[in-house]
Protein backbone atom coordinates (compact mmCIF):
# COMPACT_ATOMS: atom_id res chain seq x y z
CA UNK A 1 0.00 0.00 0.00
CA UNK A 2 1.25 3.85 -0.95
CA UNK A 3 1.66 5.49 2.26
CA UNK A 4 -0.40 9.16 1.67
CA UNK A 5 3.09 11.43 2.29
CA UNK A 6 4.16 9.74 -0.94
CA UNK A 7 0.72 10.95 -3.27
CA UNK A 8 1.53 13.60 -5.40
CA UNK A 9 0.10 16.77 -3.88
CA UNK A 10 -1.80 17.35 -7.53
CA UNK A 11 -3.60 13.70 -6.91
CA UNK A 12 -4.60 15.30 -3.34
CA UNK A 13 -6.32 17.88 -4.37
CA UNK A 14 -8.09 16.35 -7.09
CA UNK A 15 -9.20 13.69 -4.36
CA UNK A 16 -10.18 16.21 -2.24
CA UNK A 17 -12.41 18.12 -5.07
CA UNK A 18 -14.36 14.93 -5.86
CA UNK A 19 -14.90 14.36 -2.00
CA UNK A 20 -15.79 17.21 -1.13
CA UNK A 21 -18.64 16.68 -3.63
CA UNK A 22 -19.46 13.88 -2.09
CA UNK A 23 -19.59 14.87 1.02
CA UNK A 24 -22.09 17.49 0.03
CA UNK A 25 -24.26 14.82 -2.11
CA UNK A 26 -24.22 12.66 1.06
CA UNK A 27 -25.39 15.21 3.53
CA UNK A 28 -28.38 16.11 1.42
CA UNK A 29 -29.09 12.68 0.97
CA UNK A 30 -28.97 11.35 4.71
CA UNK A 31 -31.14 14.90 5.38
CA UNK A 32 -33.66 14.24 3.14
CA UNK A 33 -33.48 10.26 4.86
CA UNK A 34 -34.22 11.98 7.46
CA UNK A 35 -37.48 13.86 6.31
CA UNK A 36 -38.48 10.48 4.91
CA UNK A 37 -38.40 8.71 7.94
CA UNK A 38 -40.08 11.64 9.60
CA UNK A 39 -42.87 10.72 7.15
CA UNK A 40 -43.09 7.38 7.44
CA UNK A 41 -43.46 7.90 11.31
CA UNK A 42 -46.39 9.91 10.62
CA UNK A 43 -48.12 7.80 7.96
CA UNK A 44 -47.54 4.56 10.63
CA UNK A 45 -49.49 7.16 13.02
CA UNK A 46 -52.43 8.22 11.01
CA UNK A 47 -52.47 4.72 9.48
CA UNK A 48 -52.99 3.09 13.38
CA UNK A 49 -55.39 6.12 14.06
CA UNK A 50 -57.18 5.20 10.49
CA UNK A 51 -58.03 1.51 12.04
CA UNK A 52 -58.94 2.14 15.74
CA UNK A 53 -62.62 2.34 16.40
CA UNK A 54 -62.55 6.40 16.53
CA UNK A 55 -60.57 6.80 13.59
CA UNK A 56 -62.82 4.76 11.48
CA UNK A 57 -65.60 6.91 12.75
CA UNK A 58 -63.81 9.97 12.18
CA UNK A 59 -62.58 9.40 8.36
CA UNK A 60 -66.58 8.63 7.78
CA UNK A 61 -67.08 12.01 8.95
CA UNK A 62 -63.52 12.88 6.85
CA UNK A 63 -65.25 11.08 3.39
CA UNK A 64 -68.80 12.68 4.02
CA UNK A 65 -67.48 16.02 4.42
CA UNK A 66 -64.84 15.85 1.52
CA UNK A 67 -68.58 14.10 -0.45
CA UNK A 68 -70.01 17.52 0.50
CA UNK A 69 -67.17 20.20 -0.33
CA UNK A 70 -67.25 17.91 -4.21
CA UNK A 71 -71.07 18.81 -4.94
CA UNK A 72 -70.79 22.12 -3.64
CA UNK A 73 -68.30 22.46 -6.08
CA UNK A 74 -70.31 20.51 -9.02
CA UNK A 75 -73.19 22.68 -8.01
CA UNK A 76 -71.08 25.96 -8.46
CA UNK A 77 -69.26 24.80 -11.95
CA UNK A 78 -73.12 24.10 -12.96
CA UNK B 1 -44.47 11.17 -25.64
CA UNK B 2 -46.38 11.27 -22.52
CA UNK B 3 -46.29 7.72 -22.51
CA UNK B 4 -42.39 7.54 -22.87
CA UNK B 5 -42.30 9.62 -19.84
CA UNK B 6 -44.55 8.22 -18.03
CA UNK B 7 -42.16 5.43 -17.92
CA UNK B 8 -39.82 7.12 -16.53
CA UNK B 9 -39.84 6.22 -12.82
CA UNK B 10 -37.40 7.72 -10.01
CA UNK B 11 -35.69 4.44 -9.27
CA UNK B 12 -34.86 4.27 -13.21
CA UNK B 13 -33.45 7.63 -13.69
CA UNK B 14 -31.48 7.18 -10.16
CA UNK B 15 -29.80 4.10 -12.10
CA UNK B 16 -29.13 5.67 -15.23
CA UNK B 17 -27.87 8.93 -13.28
CA UNK B 18 -25.31 6.40 -11.60
CA UNK B 19 -24.56 4.30 -14.85
CA UNK B 20 -23.79 7.92 -17.07
CA UNK B 21 -21.59 9.40 -13.72
CA UNK B 22 -19.87 6.07 -13.65
CA UNK B 23 -19.32 6.64 -17.57
CA UNK B 24 -18.45 9.92 -16.91
CA UNK B 25 -15.71 9.81 -14.49
CA UNK B 26 -14.45 5.97 -16.26
CA UNK B 27 -13.70 8.48 -19.07
CA UNK B 28 -12.36 11.40 -17.42
CA UNK B 29 -10.05 9.62 -15.24
CA UNK B 30 -8.56 6.20 -18.21
CA UNK B 31 -9.84 7.75 -21.19
CA UNK B 32 -9.09 11.52 -21.76
CA UNK B 33 -5.70 12.22 -21.85
CA UNK B 34 -4.10 14.16 -19.58
CA UNK B 35 -3.23 18.10 -19.45
CA UNK B 36 -0.13 19.35 -21.03
CA UNK B 37 -0.32 22.27 -18.91
CA UNK B 38 -1.66 21.52 -15.62
CA UNK B 39 -1.13 17.75 -15.60
CA UNK B 40 -3.62 15.24 -13.16
CA UNK B 41 -5.26 18.68 -11.20
CA UNK B 42 -7.05 19.46 -14.34
CA UNK B 43 -9.01 16.19 -13.82
CA UNK B 44 -10.91 18.64 -11.52
CA UNK B 45 -12.10 20.34 -14.29
CA UNK B 46 -14.61 17.24 -15.51
CA UNK B 47 -16.67 17.89 -11.97
CA UNK B 48 -16.24 21.48 -11.45
CA UNK B 49 -17.42 22.52 -14.69
CA UNK B 50 -20.80 20.41 -15.05
CA UNK B 51 -21.32 21.56 -11.55
CA UNK B 52 -21.15 25.00 -12.69
CA UNK B 53 -23.06 24.24 -16.00
CA UNK B 54 -26.02 22.82 -14.38
CA UNK B 55 -26.13 25.04 -11.11
CA UNK B 56 -27.03 28.40 -13.71
CA UNK B 57 -29.24 26.13 -16.04
CA UNK B 58 -30.88 25.13 -12.97
CA UNK B 59 -31.33 28.78 -11.68
CA UNK B 60 -32.62 29.46 -15.40
CA UNK B 61 -35.19 26.51 -15.18
CA UNK B 62 -36.33 28.25 -11.50
CA UNK B 63 -37.68 31.10 -13.54
CA UNK B 64 -39.40 29.66 -16.11
CA UNK B 65 -41.05 27.21 -13.67
CA UNK B 66 -41.59 30.65 -11.81
CA UNK B 67 -43.13 32.32 -15.11
CA UNK B 68 -45.50 29.40 -15.34
CA UNK B 69 -46.35 29.81 -11.70
CA UNK B 70 -47.73 33.66 -12.20
CA UNK B 71 -49.22 32.62 -15.63
CA UNK B 72 -51.09 29.64 -13.96
CA UNK B 73 -51.55 30.26 -10.40
CA UNK B 74 -51.11 26.67 -10.33
CA UNK B 75 -48.73 25.48 -7.48
CA UNK B 76 -47.21 22.43 -8.86
CA UNK B 77 -45.22 25.56 -11.03
CA UNK B 78 -43.98 27.21 -7.60
CA UNK B 79 -42.98 23.76 -5.86
CA UNK B 80 -41.21 23.01 -9.19
CA UNK B 81 -39.17 26.46 -9.16
CA UNK B 82 -38.55 26.09 -5.18
CA UNK B 83 -36.79 22.74 -5.70
CA UNK B 84 -35.06 23.84 -8.41
CA UNK B 85 -33.23 26.43 -6.95
CA UNK B 86 -32.55 24.22 -3.87
CA UNK B 87 -30.42 22.12 -5.94
CA UNK B 88 -28.99 24.69 -8.07
CA UNK B 89 -27.53 26.12 -4.20
CA UNK B 90 -26.40 22.84 -3.50
CA UNK B 91 -24.56 22.10 -6.54
CA UNK B 92 -23.30 26.24 -6.26
CA UNK B 93 -22.04 25.50 -2.95
CA UNK B 94 -20.08 22.29 -4.84
CA UNK B 95 -18.79 24.89 -7.47
CA UNK B 96 -16.79 27.17 -4.79
CA UNK B 97 -15.44 24.88 -2.92
CA UNK B 98 -14.01 22.23 -5.95
CA UNK B 99 -13.24 25.52 -7.97
CA UNK B 100 -11.39 26.72 -4.63
CA UNK B 101 -9.18 23.19 -4.27
CA UNK B 102 -8.45 23.45 -8.24
CA UNK B 103 -7.56 27.34 -7.50
CA UNK B 104 -5.09 26.29 -4.65
CA UNK B 105 -3.60 23.22 -6.40
CA UNK B 106 -2.62 25.43 -9.80
CA UNK B 107 -2.20 28.70 -8.68
CA UNK B 108 -1.46 28.76 -5.36
CA UNK B 109 -4.34 30.57 -3.73
CA UNK B 110 -7.82 29.70 -2.76
CA UNK B 111 -9.70 32.49 -3.43
CA UNK B 112 -8.75 35.32 -5.92
CA UNK B 113 -11.16 38.59 -5.77
CA UNK B 114 -9.64 40.02 -8.97
CA UNK B 115 -11.12 37.35 -11.03
CA UNK B 116 -14.77 38.21 -12.86
CA UNK B 117 -15.62 34.49 -13.06
CA UNK B 118 -15.26 33.83 -9.27
CA UNK B 119 -16.64 37.04 -7.96
CA UNK B 120 -19.79 36.61 -10.56
CA UNK B 121 -20.34 33.46 -9.28
CA UNK B 122 -19.91 34.16 -5.61
CA UNK B 123 -22.70 36.96 -6.27
CA UNK B 124 -25.12 34.35 -7.95
CA UNK B 125 -24.41 32.22 -4.99
CA UNK B 126 -25.67 35.04 -2.54
CA UNK B 127 -28.38 36.11 -4.48
CA UNK B 128 -30.10 33.08 -4.42
CA UNK B 129 -29.00 32.08 -1.12
CA UNK B 130 -31.21 35.11 0.12
CA UNK B 131 -33.91 33.72 -1.45
CA UNK B 132 -35.66 31.21 1.33
CA UNK B 133 -35.21 34.15 3.91
CA UNK B 134 -36.71 36.43 1.53
CA UNK B 135 -39.62 33.71 0.78
CA UNK B 136 -40.57 32.54 4.83
CA UNK B 137 -40.32 36.29 5.46
CA UNK B 138 -43.79 36.17 4.09
CA UNK B 139 -46.23 34.00 5.84
CA UNK B 140 -49.35 34.44 3.72
CA UNK B 141 -49.05 31.40 1.11
CA UNK B 142 -50.21 32.72 -2.09
CA UNK B 143 -48.67 35.89 -1.37
CA UNK B 144 -45.21 34.16 0.08
CA UNK B 145 -45.41 32.32 -3.60
CA UNK B 146 -45.97 34.99 -5.49
CA UNK B 147 -42.86 36.77 -4.15
CA UNK B 148 -41.06 34.15 -4.40
CA UNK B 149 -41.74 33.78 -8.21
CA UNK B 150 -40.76 37.26 -8.87
CA UNK B 151 -37.62 36.90 -7.24
CA UNK B 152 -36.56 33.81 -9.50
CA UNK B 153 -37.42 35.16 -12.50
CA UNK B 154 -35.65 38.58 -11.88
CA UNK B 155 -32.55 36.41 -10.66
CA UNK B 156 -32.97 33.95 -13.13
CA UNK B 157 -32.81 37.22 -15.94
CA UNK B 158 -29.13 38.33 -14.15
CA UNK B 159 -27.85 34.89 -15.00
CA UNK B 160 -27.46 34.90 -18.61
CA UNK B 161 -26.31 38.75 -18.17
CA UNK B 162 -24.05 37.98 -15.38
CA UNK B 163 -22.56 35.00 -17.69
CA UNK B 164 -22.09 37.69 -20.51
CA UNK B 165 -20.90 40.27 -18.50
CA UNK B 166 -17.92 38.07 -17.91
CA UNK B 167 -17.21 36.41 -21.29
CA UNK B 168 -16.68 40.50 -22.02
CA UNK B 169 -14.65 41.30 -18.86
CA UNK B 170 -10.92 40.48 -19.30
CA UNK B 171 -10.02 37.53 -17.90
CA UNK B 172 -7.37 37.45 -14.88
CA UNK B 173 -6.14 33.73 -14.69
CA UNK B 174 -9.59 31.80 -14.48
CA UNK B 175 -9.62 30.37 -18.34
CA UNK B 176 -13.05 31.37 -20.51
CA UNK B 177 -13.99 27.53 -20.93
CA UNK B 178 -14.47 26.50 -24.65
CA UNK B 179 -13.24 29.94 -25.65
CA UNK B 180 -9.88 28.98 -27.30
CA UNK B 181 -8.97 28.75 -30.65
CA UNK B 182 -9.93 24.94 -30.95
CA UNK B 183 -11.00 24.38 -27.60
CA UNK B 184 -10.78 21.11 -25.74
CA UNK B 185 -9.04 17.94 -27.98
CA UNK B 186 -12.04 15.36 -28.97
CA UNK B 187 -11.77 12.33 -26.84
CA UNK B 188 -11.10 15.76 -23.61
CA UNK B 189 -14.94 17.01 -24.66
CA UNK B 190 -16.40 13.32 -24.82
CA UNK B 191 -15.46 12.85 -21.41
CA UNK B 192 -16.92 16.12 -20.43
CA UNK B 193 -20.21 15.58 -22.52
CA UNK B 194 -20.63 12.66 -20.69
CA UNK B 195 -20.15 14.05 -17.51
CA UNK B 196 -22.22 16.99 -17.94
CA UNK B 197 -25.19 14.82 -19.21
CA UNK B 198 -24.79 12.42 -15.94
CA UNK B 199 -24.40 15.81 -13.97
CA UNK B 200 -27.77 17.30 -15.69
CA UNK B 201 -29.29 13.89 -14.84
CA UNK B 202 -28.24 14.04 -11.12
CA UNK B 203 -29.91 17.05 -11.09
CA UNK B 204 -33.46 15.84 -12.33
CA UNK B 205 -33.25 12.71 -10.49
CA UNK B 206 -32.30 15.04 -7.12
CA UNK B 207 -35.43 17.40 -8.16
CA UNK B 208 -37.63 14.62 -8.44
CA UNK B 209 -36.88 12.97 -5.24
CA UNK B 210 -37.08 16.12 -3.50
CA UNK B 211 -40.71 16.81 -5.26
CA UNK B 212 -41.76 13.11 -4.09
CA UNK B 213 -40.69 13.88 -0.41
CA UNK B 214 -42.43 17.13 -0.65
CA UNK B 215 -46.09 15.96 -2.03
CA UNK B 216 -46.17 12.83 0.15
CA UNK B 217 -45.50 15.80 3.12
CA UNK B 218 -48.26 17.87 1.31
CA UNK B 219 -50.65 14.69 1.49
CA UNK B 220 -49.88 14.30 5.13
CA UNK B 221 -50.32 17.30 6.25
CA UNK B 222 -53.88 17.31 4.21
CA UNK B 223 -55.07 14.17 5.79
CA UNK B 224 -54.23 15.50 9.38
CA UNK B 225 -55.96 18.82 8.96
CA UNK B 226 -58.92 17.20 7.51
CA UNK B 227 -58.76 15.31 10.39
CA UNK B 228 -58.45 17.89 12.54
CA UNK B 229 -61.23 19.70 11.48
CA UNK B 230 -64.33 16.82 12.01
CA UNK B 231 -63.03 16.26 15.50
Amino acid sequence: MTPLLAIESAELYVAGAYLVFLLLLLIYVAIMAAKLQRIQRELRSLAEFAESPRGRRDLGRVREREGRIESAREGAQR
Amino acid sequence: MARALSLITLRRLAIATVAVLAAGYALAFFYAPEDADQGFIQKIFYLHVPLATVALLGFMVAAVHAIRHLQTGDPIHDARAYVSIHISVIFGLAVLLTGAIWAKGSWGIWWEWNEPTLVSFLIVFLLYATYYPLRYAVEDRDRQARYASVFAITAGAFVPLNFLAVRLAEPLIHPRTFSSAGGLPGSMLFAFLVCLAGMALLWVTLIWFELDAKRASGDLGRIRRALEATA
